[in-house]
């Protein structure tokens, strides 16, 4: 499975806070309305500026903070691709793949701002043509891959009547 | 081999051996939710049931889970509802409690984690909550993780969760506390040696003298904020004080004792002399951001709100510290002091000891039992450009419900002598 898009660059330490501000926590029962607000706290102009496809790409300890899982599921109605970051806060993480969105751990350094890149989720690789960069991410555990393949825990329970490890 | 206190408990669950690095499905014997996270859970609860269900429609789905008993819903980040939206989640979450027959943690209550140690937890338990703070519960050795709310509606659905069994860091505390150091600037510190992500997917495991003289509450303030350091747990082995704390709270029957073997496998060891510590105070934005109340002082920080209570810091321990510092004494002009005690039975052990009095008398304004304006909601929302110190566990921008406003954090005595002074000042002045 091939993703391509084009990154928009976050630092370290994106805590839940940052991606789904608790001043909206009355939206939490209205996801497309709070994804009108995904991230504003680190990047007024996200939402505005993400298309479809397109990948976050983070420093350390992304998503780090509050349990809630809003803030993958927003940032998946956003229409975002893949998160790629040097690490990821583990709850967060879990989250992500409950909620089927790709959580990649990678070296990020060398992705900038809008990069267009070229992600293969099955080789576990990413592409950058224009700099001739080839990054690899380091595969999920076996009960994640099986988690995210179904699309999310919700569908992997109703399949299979259970977990799968 | 040894086991450390993780791998004790989810052996005995399992009835097999484990060991740091085994993914296992274990039995939940607690979950909860809150009014945060609880609504989403129930969404994919619905998803979940949906082949037995006649409608999706909201009335119409007979909603049935594993264990009604096991299964908790909390009303107290939103409590009392500030606004419709709320009360609208609020009424969905008491009717799915009626209707499953989950208990109901009404708004006044208290905080959910101070809620579950006081009534619920039980030593070697295994606890999911959809709150990163599930972690508190730790204190009393149980196994306690946050994880979001879809893990927590396949709890609900089938009494089991999946777990990769975590390697353990000990963090062996020695020596006394100086005067006017408590659990908190404790665990700051530790927070600040690790970093906010040094215990990612870990297990923290708190022992020593240190630890082992102190109260329940302390104990809670460390397990509580281990998280805060991305760890899984924050453990601490059960003693005659969790016994007689369990005793106090009516369930002395329910101890066991765990504690981790002497031989246990540690990924690390760090080793902190407790008598040699400063107060501390987190300084915006991480809670990693820790620096020595020295050296904060100098910087004269003043501070438009102080704010003490939450699952961190909102016991009646934490109550009688402020009421010593502010009894016959008086907030600076100019600085607001908001409390919220962390749970109903807190509140009504100060109001029977006259803390509350001391505490208005200073200029407090207390608030009702709950997370209080922690989780930027009500209760104290700042303005633009003010600075907060807080007793709580984050200090991210937008935590209190305005990312252009500031925010420190302290133990309970910093706070209050904070409020006393106006800027950002070292308790010791007066301990």
């Amino acid at each position: 499975m091939i993703l391509k898009g084009k990154v928009h660059k976050f630092g370290d330490n994106i805590s839940t806070d940052l991606i789904a501000p608790g001043r909206f926590f009355h939206l939490r029962n209205n996801l497309p309305e709070l994804a009108k607000h995904t991230l504003e706290d680190a990047d007024p102009e996200f939402v505005e500026k993400v298309r479809r496809g397109d990948f976050i790409v983070a420093g350390k300890n992304f998503g780090m903070g509050s349990s809630r899982e809003h803030a993958p599921t927003i940032i998946k109605l956003c229409g975002v691709g893949a998160i790629l970051a040097k690490s990821f806060a583990r709850i967060f993480f879990r989250n992500a793949i409950n909620v089927g969105m790709p959580v990649l751990e990678c070296e990020t350094e060398k992705i900038a701002q809008g990069d267009e890149l070229e992600i293969d989720l099955i080789k576990g690789t990413i592409r950058n043509r224009k700099k001739k960069l080839e990054l690899r991410f380091h595969p999920l555990p076996q009960v994640m891959l099986n988690i995210l393949r179904d699309g999310g825990l919700v569908e992997h329970i109703r399949k299979h009547g259970g977990f799968q490890l | 081999m040894g086991k450390t206190i993780s791998e004790k408990i989810i052996t005995s669950r399992l009835g097999k051996e484990v060991i740091a690095g085994d993914i296992v499905i274990v039995p939940v014997d607690l979950c909860m939710v809150q009014d945060g996270t609880g609504p989403l859970a129930i969404k994919q609860l619905r998803k979940l049931i949906r082949n037995e269900a006649s409608s999706e429609s909201d009335r119409e789905v007979n909603y049935k889970i594993f264990a009604p008993e096991k299964t908790f819903i909390f009303l107290d980040h939103a409590a009392p509802s500030p606004r419709k939206e709320l009360s609208n989640v609020h009424r969905e979450l008491r009717d799915f409690a009626r209707q499953t027959k989950a208990n109901l943690s009404e708004i006044g209550e208290g905080i959910s984690h101070q809620r579950l140690v006081e009534s619920f937890v039980n030593p070697g338990d295994i606890i999911i909550g959809a709150d990163s703070h599930t972690c508190t519960s730790g204190a009393l050795a149980a196994f306690a993780t946050g994880m979001g709310s879809t893990d927590v509606a396949v709890v609900m659905a089938t009494g089991k969760t999946w777990l990769k069994v975590p390697q353990t860091l000990l963090i062996n505390v020695e020596g006394a506390f100086p005067k006017g150091v408590y659990a908190k600037d404790l665990i700051l510190y530790i927070i600040g040696m690790l970093g906010a992500d040094g215990a990612n997917y870990r297990a923290l495991e708190f022992a020593g003298h240190t630890v082992e003289n102190m109260s329940v509450s302390g104990r809670l303030t460390l397990c509580n904020m281990a998280v805060e350091a991305g760890a899984k747990v924050g453990l601490v082995g059960s003693d005659g004080l969790t016994r007689a704390y369990l005793k106090e709270m009516g369930r002395e029957n329910r101890y066991r004792e765990i504690k981790a073997d002497k031989d246990a496998k540690y990924e690390r060891i760090f080793e902190i002399d407790a008598s040699k510590l400063e107060p501390v105070i987190a300084c915006p934005e991480t809670p990693d951001n820790v620096k020595p109340i020295s050296q904060v002082k100098k910087q004269n920080i003043n501070i438009d709100q102080v704010f003490i209570g939450t699952c961190t810091n909102g016991r009646i321990e934490d109550l009688r510290i402020v009421a010593e510092i502010l009894e016959g004494r008086k907030c600076a002009t100019g600085t607001r002091l908001v409390v919220a005690p962390a749970s109903r039975q807190v509140y009504l052990q100060a109001l029977r000891e006259g803390i509350f009095e001391i505490l208005v008398e200073a200029g407090a304004t207390i608030l009702n039992p709950g997370c209080g304006p922690c989780v930027g909601i009500q209760g104290g929302i700042l303005a633009d450009n003010e600075k907060c110190l807080s007793t709580g566990n984050r200090n991210f921008k937008g935590r209190m419900g305005n990312p252009n406003s500031e925010i420190y954090l302290s133990s309970p005595a910093t706070a209050a002598w904070t409020a006393i002074k106006g800027k950002i000042s070292n308790p010791r002045e007066i301990i």
